[in-house]
């Protein structure tokens, strides 16, 4: 017996053994996988290499500093048709991350909302859920992009009704309390001015926002320790705003509100929130929210019954049984798939240019790309963008996951 | 095995290499077909027809190409590109040449390696407005809403008008002219901005016509003229001068209509007898037969007739020749001679 399965035995090694012998078979397929996939780059660089427009044209960055040319529309920060590419590349990301953040806020509450209510013991709330479920995530979400576009477009009431009429007369429309107008637009709506002294107040609301965590530290230890229930909403209100509105007073109110008003065109001052915005926001927030109650629904399901039912026996009521005892431990099976879910959002603004929407794919790898035809590089620094960014939701978002963790002691 | 793997690339490699690098003509007729990118769709420029036919100003250069190339000028595939997709296929070699309302700047025609071979139509860059918008001039567009589309020269130029004059707008970019057109028509943009042979295009396409106007202001200088890639010289020189023997062919009063009979014996006028092929080797030089011209013009029609049938003032369209008249009656069509 030994013998026979001896590995060094005087015949030694034969080349047929590399596809008869089990030990050697996985190296050897794996070996030519290897080759293959070489070959394969290999060409694919030699092509590159002896591309005829590519000797030509060279790889070259310079273009980024040359002037853009184009005027963006919305700037997070100030830009003039005069300043470089890499400037309007910037607003691009600036644009992407906001739309990013807005969908990823919203659809986490979506998300969270429709997966609940689906486990709802109400028939009818339950069934409009898996509808919007079903409906939502079965559609690509371009089309829903386009979709709330067009309707945002032709079901607003047009600007022009909005407009003072020359012979002075009273427009036909007003703004609503003075400060809002959903027009084909846009929407417009107020905006926060600071005078001299915003710094002071801006450094006191964040300010603020610590004292509501160092309330909540307190209050959780408070529990712990002492047993005693200390209330957390509404004395984290009144941090949060009461600091603001008394250094506001004190500084003499710099602090305001800008209306819109009514220009030649269209509404001056406040702020527009724009078609585009709303459509990709939205249609990527329910779009992906629907995704999002699939895994809150999932999460939910894994947690035993019993768990529910002997937090009831302790006495808990329904929201604390939710809130104390299901939800940590559905958050378990929720995070992982959630961060993908998240990074979806991220890549799916690149849709932005459907609805003329100013994102990096947009500026950079649109109008950028196609004016200074330099396809390669502004290609490659997207990918850059968007691989940078991804990593770092991921990084996040994993970081949290551990800290929901099962610890095992 | 390992050796037949790495003969296996190196032929693709090789093969791809040489495709690369092939001339275009030959490609063509190999193909026997001409890959033509158009637009994705403009009224009188290029757009399918009932019948799912491409006709139009810029398709007609197509056809006029393939018929002096391959003799035939039903041998076109069309392509429909975007403002932001044409280079990238015509640089790629997905399309053998671009007649796309194009405009001839200094940086495609250096920096983007391509080569303009002429201008079919000389174009400015105007505005449209609804009339009830109270505006007659483009001075008083201070603060308005304008639709444009996105990575076109178009884009450029409205930035330079606007800062240079000192006033603000919100640019609207959009994809394509037809969603273009769509956004101004629902309100969403006041104004709308492109060449102005294509606002009257669409203009004449709208529902109520009159409720549009164009504002007298022409804000750039627009030669629009088909395109070839760098470096192929020969393939350039044909769609030149099929382009040019369509000009000329009207200035020499060859139509249509009397081609054949004129291209059936040497007449009189040497330039006409050179530019159909009864006398000289002008088709060898470019590597075609010496029918070439006769076969371009039969087909579509000399530079008259196609601007006539597609956007002149007999059609929807009706644009006037203007600039885009001949030289010999106060335009700037011109052909250089066939000799």
């Amino acid at each position: 017996m030994t013998t026979i399965t001896d590995p060094h035995r005087a015949e030694g090694f034969r080349v047929s053994q590399l596809i008869n012998d089990t030990r050697y078979r996985s190296y050897t397929f794996q070996f030519i996988a290897l080759v293959c996939l070489f070959l394969a780059f290999g060409w694919l660089i030699n092509n590159a290499i002896n591309n005829p427009v590519l000797q030509e044209v060279g790889i070259d960055f310079g273009y980024l500093q040359a002037p853009a040319g184009y005027d963006i529309n919305q700037q997070p920060i100030p830009y003039t048709s005069q300043d470089t590419h890499l400037r309007a590349s910037i607003i691009g990301a600036i644009n992407t991350l906001i739309v990013a953040f807005l969908s990823i806020v919203t659809a986490t509450i979506f998300g969270v909302i429709a997966g609940v209510l689906r486990l709802s013991n109400n028939w009818i709330i339950s069934k409009l859920m898996a509808v919007y479920v079903e409906i939502f995530r079965n559609i690509p979400v371009l089309i829903w992009i386009i979709i709330i576009f067009t309707v945002a477009a032709n079901t607003f009431p047009p600007i022009s009704e909005f407009r003072l009429p020359r012979d002075g007369s009273d427009p036909d429309r007003t703004l609503l309390l003075g400060m809002f107008a959903a027009t084909n637009q846009g929407v417009f709506i107020p905006r926060l001015t600071f005078g001299g002294m915003g710094w002071i107040i801006a450094a006191t609301f964040i300010a603020s926002v610590a004292g509501v965590f160092g309330w909540r530290a307190y209050a959780r230890k408070e529990l712990y320790e002492k047993g005693r229930e200390l209330p957390v909403l509404l004395p984290a209100l009144g941090i949060l705003f009461l600091p603001v509105i008394v250094v506001n007073l004190v500084l003499g109110g710099p602090m305001g509100l800008e209306n819109p008003e009514m220009g030649r065109f269209r509404f001056e001052g406040g702020f527009l929130l724009r078609p585009s915005l709303i459509a990709l926001w939205f249609a990527l927030s329910i779009y992906t929210g629907a995704f999002i109650a699939e895994n809150v629904r999932a999460g939910i399901l894994a947690i035993s019954k019993g768990q529910t039912e002997a937090a009831a026996a302790l006495g808990l009521r329904p929201g604390r049984i939710m809130s104390l005892v299901v939800l940590p431990q559905a958050l378990r099976v929720i995070i992982p798939p959630l961060i993908s879910q998240y990074l979806n959002i991220t890549k799916n603004t690149s849709l932005a240019i459907a609805v003329g929407y100013m994102d990096l794919t947009g500026t950079l790898g649109g109008i950028t790309l196609n004016q200074t035809g330099r396809a390669l590089e502004c290609i490659m620094l997207l990918m850059l963008f968007y691989l940078t960014f991804s990593l770092a939701i991921s990084a996040i978002m994993n970081v949290y996951n551990r800290s929901v963790m099962l610890k095992e002691r | 095995m390992k050796k037949s793997v790495l003969l296996g690339t190196l032929t693709v490699a090789g093969m791809a290499a040489a495709g690369a690098s092939a001339a275009t003509l030959e490609d063509v007729q190999a193909r026997g077909s001409l890959n033509c990118g158009v637009t994705t769709g403009v009224p009188g420029f290029a757009e399918p027809d009932a019948d799912g036919v491409w006709q139009g100003f810029d398709v007609a250069v197509c056809r006029a190409v393939a018929a002096a190339v391959l003799g035939d000028s039903d041998a076109v595939t069309f392509v429909p590109t975007t403002g932001k997709t044409r280079f990238t296929a015509l640089a790629s070699g997905e399309i053998d040449m671009l007649a796309r309302n194009t405009t001839w700047t200094f940086s495609r025609d250096t920096d983007l390696k391509f080569d303009f071979v002429g201008v079919n139509y000389y174009d400015g860059q105007g505005f449209m407005v609804p009339t009830d918008l109270g505006v007659s001039s483009a001075t008083e567009l201070d603060g308005a809403t304008v639709c444009i589309q996105t990575g076109t020269t178009t884009e450029l130029n409205l930035a330079d008008y606007f800062r240079v004059n000192g006033m603000s707008y919100e640019p609207v970019p959009i994809e394509t002219g037809a969603e273009a057109v769509q956004q101004f028509l629902a309100g969403a943009c006041d104004v709308y901005t492109t060449d102005r042979s294509a606002l009257a295009a669409q203009r004449a396409g709208f529902e109520s016509p009159d409720s549009y106007m164009l504002l007298p202001e022409v804000v750039s200088k627009e030669p629009l003229g088909p395109l070839v890639r760098h470096g192929d010289s020969e393939w350039a020189d044909i769609v030149r001068w099929t382009l040019n023997a369509l000009i000329s062919a009207e200035e020499l009063g060859i139509t249509a209509g009397n081609v054949e009979e004129m291209a059936a014996a040497a007449g009189d006028n040497p330039e006409i007898n050179r530019i159909l092929g009864t006398e000289g080797e002008l088709g060898s030089m470019i590597g075609l037969e010496a029918d070439w011209a006769k076969n371009a013009i039969a087909a579509v029609g000399n530079y008259g007739e196609i601007f006539d049938q597609n956007i002149g003032d007999s059609t929807a369209i009706g644009l006037a020749r203007g600039l885009n008249a001949q030289y010999t009656d106060g335009g700037l069509i011109y052909s250089p001679p066939f000799r």
